[in-house]
């Protein structure tokens, strides 16, 4: 069975059997909060009985605080039960999401679309898809990236992708992502969380003047 | 759960340093801390965002170094602690998150607990370091000097009643130090170099302001401290005499000054704490104890007014796991209950909530 966890919007934890059968699944919308919904929620999903064998966890992009909530809990879980960590861009669970679906829909599943989600600051995140491939993963083939929000649209229509809002990153897709990535052989993300912006600092100049 | 010598893993997370904590009870097992002080440098000071990041990636690798160093396994653990607060919220969340994260999967109790109260828990750890001061005695004033924080603490019992009495109203003692470094044209981190280049300095040669120690700041602000106005006076001071810091006797003379201004109101403010209260035990800590001079003065002080100090080893007075361990082992043995899971950070949290999200009292209330 797989833990899935993605914190980059809400917080979302959910148990999967291999094949996707959704054993158990909560969140919590919210945006914020994330460090207060982890404990309970992962308390909810688990089942003493049931033994966990991979940790997978959306690597973002999303606001970093939150992000970080998951991606923390994930790592510390995995070490706790001595099993490893599934890493996983959150866009691509999103997209698996929409992609399934499209196919129970009956929908067009091969014409590109974007999964747009919130980057605060004035900016969307954006990635991508177009289509499933072989192994039943979305395939990537732009970002995920940041668009001022005024710029968006325009870089989406050059793109001929079609706009997809997201607010919610089922964590039972990204535990089918990863699970799909495993049997295929196949890693999704590095372990480097998808920030897609540096710190935002700048270096002190010199001390200021304080007499006039 | 053993109660009596429970075996702990503490998360420390508020700041800059990334720390694990192992304790048996009062008995330190590992202090590992990974510290990202050095990607600060660049930027005269601790940069919170650069603090998450760098937690993120510190946490697995510190806890799997304290698990060898302690020789014992996730599996043995009676419990997991992690500070809540007060700190840098963004560093603080992913402490919170790996905690919950590690005590669900384990399936072991989680104590959220006060980072301030932690400092204090430091002192009745026993490192194997020779220690001749016997055990904490109450009721003691705690004196937490460090870049985060400056708290004038008056602790009845560690578990169960401890009081502010002041705290810093703007800077914290340790960004003094690093600010002031920067108007010296010293390198980060502050503390450190400023205490170097006061070493030949008189500490006499400049009458710097002694923040909220006029008799009219007294009534409202008896045990509060403040340093930004201590701050400007030396970069004035500095701009109306540019040949001074230009010659290292004048540098000297100005680091020494500064020193002394903030090492003094330190030192009289507790000592006033002390007689006020009663309390003939001053216990210091945090990293700013690692001034010379602030132990040397707070030492000298304290013992002609007949005020015994304390001070636990260095490796445990900066912000460490080690404390949060101890802190939580102490709430074990006291018989507190674990947390409930619903806790978040909280940066300003007081210091009289010695473990968050306690258990409503009740027969069904209580996780094991
Ligand atoms: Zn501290």
């Amino acid at each position: 069975m797989i833990l899935g966890i993605d914190t980059s919007l809400g917080t979302a934890v959910a148990v999967i059997e291999p094949d996707g059968v959704v054993a158990a699944t909560a969140d919590s919308p919210n945006p914020l909060g994330h460090a207060e919904a982890i404990g309970d929620l992962l308390a909810q999903v688990l089942d003493p009985a049931v033994a966990i064998t991979h940790v997978a966890v959306g690597m973002g992009p999303g606001p970093f605080t939150g992000l970080r909530v998951g991606i923390a809990a994930a790592r510390a879980f995995a070490l706790g039960r001595g099993i490893p960590v599934l890493p996983v861009p959150s866009h691509d669970a999103a997209a698996l999401g929409l992609l399934l679906a499209d196919t129970v829909a009956g929908a067009d599943d091969t014409a590109p679309f974007a999964v747009v989600t919130d980057a605060r600051r004035r900016e969307f995140a954006y990635s991508v898809f177009e289509g499933t491939d072989d192994d039943g993963l979305p395939i990537r083939t732009t970002g995920p990236a940041l668009a001022p929000r005024d710029e968006l649209d325009d870089r989406l229509a050059a793109l001929g992708a079609a706009r997809r809002d997201v607010s919610a990153v089922p964590a039972a897709m990204v535990a089918l992502a990863a699970s799909r990535a495993l049997a295929a052989g196949r890693t999704l993300a590095t372990s480097e969380p998808l920030y897609l912006r540096s710190p935002d600092v700048t270096l002190p100049g010199a001390p200021k003047k304080v007499t006039a | 759960m053993n109660r009596h010598e429970p075996l702990v893993l503490g998360i420390e997370t508020s700041c800059d340093e990334t720390g694990i904590g192992i304790v048996r009870g009062r008995t330190l097992l590992s202090n590992t801390i990974a510290s990202s002080m050095d990607e600060h440098a660049r930027y005269g000071g601790v940069v919170p965002e650069v603090a998450a990041r760098a937690h993120l990636e510190a946490l697995q690798p510190a806890i799997e170094a304290a698990l060898a160093e302690a020789g014992v396994s996730l599996g043995e653990l009676d419990a997991v602690a992690v500070t809540s607060g007060p700190g840098l919220a963004g560093a603080l969340m992913v402490g919170i998150g790996a905690a919950k994260g590690l005590a669900v999967s384990l399936g072991k109790p989680l104590y959220a607990v006060n980072h301030l109260v932690g400092h204090i828990a430091a002192d009745i750890l026993d490192s194997g370091a020779a220690q001749d001061a016997g055990p904490l005695e109450y009721p003691t004033v705690a004196l937490l000097v460090s870049g985060g924080h400056t708290s004038l603490l008056l602790v009845r019992d560690l578990t169960s009643d401890v009081e502010l009495l002041g705290e810093t109203v703007d800077d914290a003692a340790g960004e003094a130090f690093d600010k002031v470094a920067r108007v010296l044209g010293l390198p980060y981190p502050g503390g450190p170099e400023i205490d170097h280049a006061a070493a030949s300095g008189n500490p006499a040669a400049i009458p710097f302001p002694r923040g909220l120690s006029r008799a009219s700041d007294m009534a409202a602000h008896r045990y509060d401290f403040s340093f930004s106005g201590l701050k400007t006076a030396v970069a004035r001071f500095v701009e109306a005499n540019p040949e001074m810091l230009a010659d290292d006797a004048g540098r000297a003379d100005i680091a020494a000054s500064f020193r002394e201004a903030v090492v003094d109101v330190l030192v009289t403010k507790a000592l006033n704490a002390c007689r006020d209260h009663g309390v003939p035990r001053l216990l210091l800590g945090g990293g700013v104890i690692a001034n010379r001079r602030l132990r040397e003065v707070a030492l000298e002080r304290a013992a002609a007014a007949g005020v015994a100090v304390r001070i636990p080893p260095f490796s445990l007075c900066t912000d460490n796991g080690a404390m949060i361990a101890a802190l939580a082992a102490e709430l074990i043995a006291s018989g507190a209950e674990p947390s409930t899971l619903a806790f978040g950070a909280d940066s300003t949290l007081p210091v009289t909530e010695i473990q968050v999200a306690v258990p409503e009292a009740g027969p069904e209330s209580a996780r094991s």
